[in-house]
Formats: structure tokens, sequence, C-alpha cells
């Protein structure tokens, strides 16, 4: 299962490589939205700095929406997905595989991310373990649902509208708990909740989520 | 059974009661037309007399001295919330059903599908009496607390439930990514729960703690809010009765349908 999801998660990491898909669209898609917050709030009065955090985890999540979508369209083209399916790969590594693609590519936009909030917002960074336990636990909730959620939306037709209606309700709980653990290690905004529920909150997220792809996702890819 | 048999049919047919679904002589299949039956015909009754009730002791609750009239809509409320929590409940119970392969049937697919389009409309109707209510009382139609705040959620990952259902796919298929669907919505709702309450509290104690001994809540307050329940769980099992019914019939057509085409391209193609 690991042999195939190393294989799996290289040979997307390799498309993205080459394609450059990623780092010509969805990085500056990213940057461009920090852009667009600063438009809609008033850059002046410290709000963008208070906000950020919430800022910086919608920004990731529109981003990791863009990131599935392109996992997947790698797999709709033809044939790639009868291909990977009659491969003898073990489905679950596949998942895997694919989730951790988009983790990996989620952590290069979260670093890009990071410093331009700091660059853009004016954020102090601080407290750099608890911002990198969220951002570990956060992301990988994040690319499992995603890549769960991805295939169960794949190969209809609406798709593309499709995937945002089911993720982002979904993982309305990551947002919050990631805005709330970051805020905690930025000591911005009073809490009632201790940082570290939040983020045994992200860990119990990621937890199911891969759990239930693992499980789930032979079914589903079979299907067709 | 022809085809010309079977054309005739569905175009003539009217919608005949279940007792007599065997009209269509020349089917050689039972079909049923009509989505009633005893069992629905009693549920309905049962819905309308308890609803009627409902809004009878609704309607003649005294206003209270804080909330006024709008106290009343605790007839109405906590109802239209339990039937969309009965909902839930049923879609995931159902899609469990249908993923377990002894217990797998195409009726629990359509039960869990017909199941999650009311509990939208009833979550939808939560959302709107409660805003209602909020607005007089909290002054604003909207607060973000946790309950709201999680109702809102749950409407949102049904209604992306329900537009899974729309995309086009063989009903194996369908039904296999709809129940996943289904299970992974309920699996998120305690993360969302948590994540929602540590969040936001501000939504007045669960309508059902009112009934601790020592709370001094007018009865008729309460006798109304139990009616409620009971009417809006009647009107959720009618509704649901009808609508798996319907299913069933969109599916049987869909396969009539199938079953004529082929013919008619079989006819076309043999040698006249």
């Amino acid at each position: 299962m690991w042999r195939d999801a190393l294989l799996v998660a290289g040979k997307d990491l390799r498309i993205e490589a080459r394609s450059r898909v990623a780092t010509n669209q969805v990085a500056p898609f990213a940057v461009l939205v920090l852009v667009l917050f600063a438009f809609a709030l008033d850059p002046d009065r410290g709000l963008l700095t208070r906000a950020a955090a919430g800022l910086f985890w919608v920004a990731v999540l529109f981003s990791a929406l863009l990131a599935v979508q392109r996992a997947q369209t790698v797999e709709s083209g033809e044939g790639t997905g009868d291909a990977l399916r009659l491969s003898g790969l073990d489905p679950a590594g596949i998942f895997l595989g694919k989730a951790g693609a988009v983790v990996v590519q989620l952590f290069a936009l979260e670093l890009l991310l990071g410093a331009g909030v700091v660059v853009l917002y004016g954020v102090d960074p601080a407290g750099y373990a608890a911002l990198g336990a969220t951002a570990v636990a956060a992301t990988l909730g994040l690319a499992a649902a995603g890549t769960l959620y991805g295939a169960l939306a794949t190969g209809s037709r609406g798709r593309e509208t499709l995937l945002p209606l089911l993720l982002l309700p979904a993982v309305a709980p990551v947002l919050i708990a990631a805005t709330r653990a970051s805020e905690a290690a930025l000591g911005i905004g009073g809490l009632d909740v201790a940082p570290g529920d939040w983020l045994a909150l992200l860990g119990v997220f990621a937890v199911v989520y891969v759990a239930f792809g693992v499980v789930a996702f032979g079914p589903l890819m079979e299907e067709e | 059974m022809t085809t010309e048999t079977s054309t005739t049919d569905m175009a003539t047919t009217a919608p005949v009661p279940a007792g007599t679904a065997t009209a269509g002589a020349d089917v050689s299949e039972p079909v049923e037309r009509s989505t009633s039956g005893p069992l629905a015909l009693s549920l309905g009754l049962a819905a309308v007399l308890a609803l009627g009730a409902t809004v009878a002791l609704g309607l003649t609750l005294p206003a209270t001295v804080e909330q006024g009239a709008y106290s009343r809509l605790i007839a109405i409320h906590p109802g239209v919330a339990w039937a969309s929590y009965i909902a839930v409940a049923v879609t995931a119970l159902a899609s469990a059903l249908w993923l377990w392969p002894r217990t797998r049937s195409a009726r629990w697919d359509r039960t869990a599908g017909a199941s999650a389009e009311i509990g939208v409309v009833f979550t939808a109707l939560t959302l709107a009496t409660g805003s209602i209510w909020g607005r007089p009382t909290w002054g604003v139609w909207w607060v973000w607390d946790a309950r709201l705040t999680l109702s809102a959620l749950m409407l949102a990952l049904y209604l992306g439930y329900l537009a899974l259902r729309r995309v086009p796919a063989s009903p194996d298929a369908r039904a296999r990514r709809s129940a996943v669907t289904a299970l992974l919505a309920v699996a998120v709702v305690p993360l969302n729960h948590f994540a929602v309450t540590w969040w936001r509290t501000l939504h007045q104690g669960r309508s059902l703690a009112q009934l601790d001994p020592g709370n001094d809540v007018d009865g008729a307050f309460i006798a109304a809010m139990l009616l409620g329940l009971l009417a809006m769980t009647l009107v959720y099992a009618w509704l649901l009765v009808h609508r798996v019914r319907v299913a069933r019939l969109e599916d049987e057509a869909e396969d009539a349908m199938l079953a004529l085409a082929i013919a008619e391209r079989r006819r076309e193609a043999a040698p006249a």
C-alpha cells in the first residue's frame, strides 16, 4: 500500500512539476486572493492583521479546491483513469498517493501564503511550532477530504461546481479550527478554548477522512 | 408483453389506486401506478389531524410577556427541527443498509434519497422559522450561534448530497456514491458540532430541556411543542412513504422506456 502510494504521489508530483499548472496558475491565484481580501477590507485599520489567520486559511481552502480538481483532471483524460484502475495498484495506496501529492502542493502553497500574509498584512510571525503542527494536521485533513470528494464528484458533467458544494461545508471544521489554532499561535484574539483542543479536532478530522478514504476509495474507483 | 400494449397502457391508463394495481390486464407484471395505499392514507390522515390540532393549539397559546405572539412558534420550530434530524438519521441508516452487502437493495437507495430531500425541506423550514423568531427576540435575522451555524452547514451538506444524486450515472454507481457521501456527511456532523460549539454559543438551551421538573414553563406551551413534534414526525413519515414510491415509479418508468426503445430499435432492424 505504501509503495503504491509513493508511486502515485511521485507520478502526480512529476506531472505537476512538468506541466507547471500548480506554479503557474494555482500559486498566483492564491496570492491574488490575498490581494483581493485587502481590497475588500480596509487595509489601514489593522483589520487585515487581525483577520490574517482566517483569510490565510480561506485562501488555502480555495487553492485546495483547485489542486484537488487538478488532481482529478489528470486522471480523466485519455483513459488514464482506466489505466490506473487496471494497474493493479492498491486502491488505498492510490488514495494515499493522490492525497499525498495534494499535501505536498498545499504545503508549498502555505509557505507562499504565509510569506504573503507577513509581507502584505503586516503579521508578526510567532509560535512556529504551533503553526507548523496546525498546518500539518489541517493540510492532511483538507487533502484527504478533497481527494475523497473529488473521487465522488468525478465523472460528472457538473463536477467543477459540484466539488465546492460537497467539499466546502464538509471542511468547515478545518477552517474554524485551523484559524483559531493559528490565532492562538500568533497571539491574536481572545480565546475561550485551548489551542490544543483545536489541534485535536484537526487531528480527528484528518484521521476520519484518511480512514474513510482508505476504505471507500476502492469501491468508488471500481464503479464506472 | 408486446410493445404495442405497453405503449397504449402507458399513454391511456389513468393512475389507479394501489388495491387495483393489476387493472392493466395486458401488462404481465402488475405495475403499481399510484403512490397511495393503506399505510400512506392512514399516515396522511394522522398527519393532517395532528397538524390541525397543532395549529389550533398553537394559535390559542397565550402571548408571553417577553416574546409576544412569537413564542407561539414553539408549536412549529422544535417540530420541524426534530423532523430534520429524523430525516438525516434515516438517510444515514438507509445508506448503511445499502452499503451492507446482505441488505443491499434499491429500496434503501430510494429511501435515502427521499429522506434527504424531505430533510432539506425541514432544515430550511427550521432555519426560516428560527429566523422569524430571532428577528423580534434577538433583534437580528441571523446570529452566528453554534446551532444555527450547524443547521446551515447541514443544509449545505445535504444540498450537495442531493446535487450528487442528480448526476447521471448507472443506478448502482449512483447509489454507491450517494451512500458514501451520506455516511461522510453524518461522520462530519460531530466534528462540525464541536467546531461551531467551541466557536460560538448563544442559542437558548434545548427546548426539550424545558421538560425538567421545576421549570416554570406553562403547560400549554409544552403540550403545543410535543404535539408539534408528533405532527411533524407524521408529516415526515407520510411524505417519505409517498416520495419513496414516486422514486420507484420513476425507476420503473425509466426501465419501461428503455425496454420500449430497445424493442423499437430491434423492430426497425428486423426485416419487414
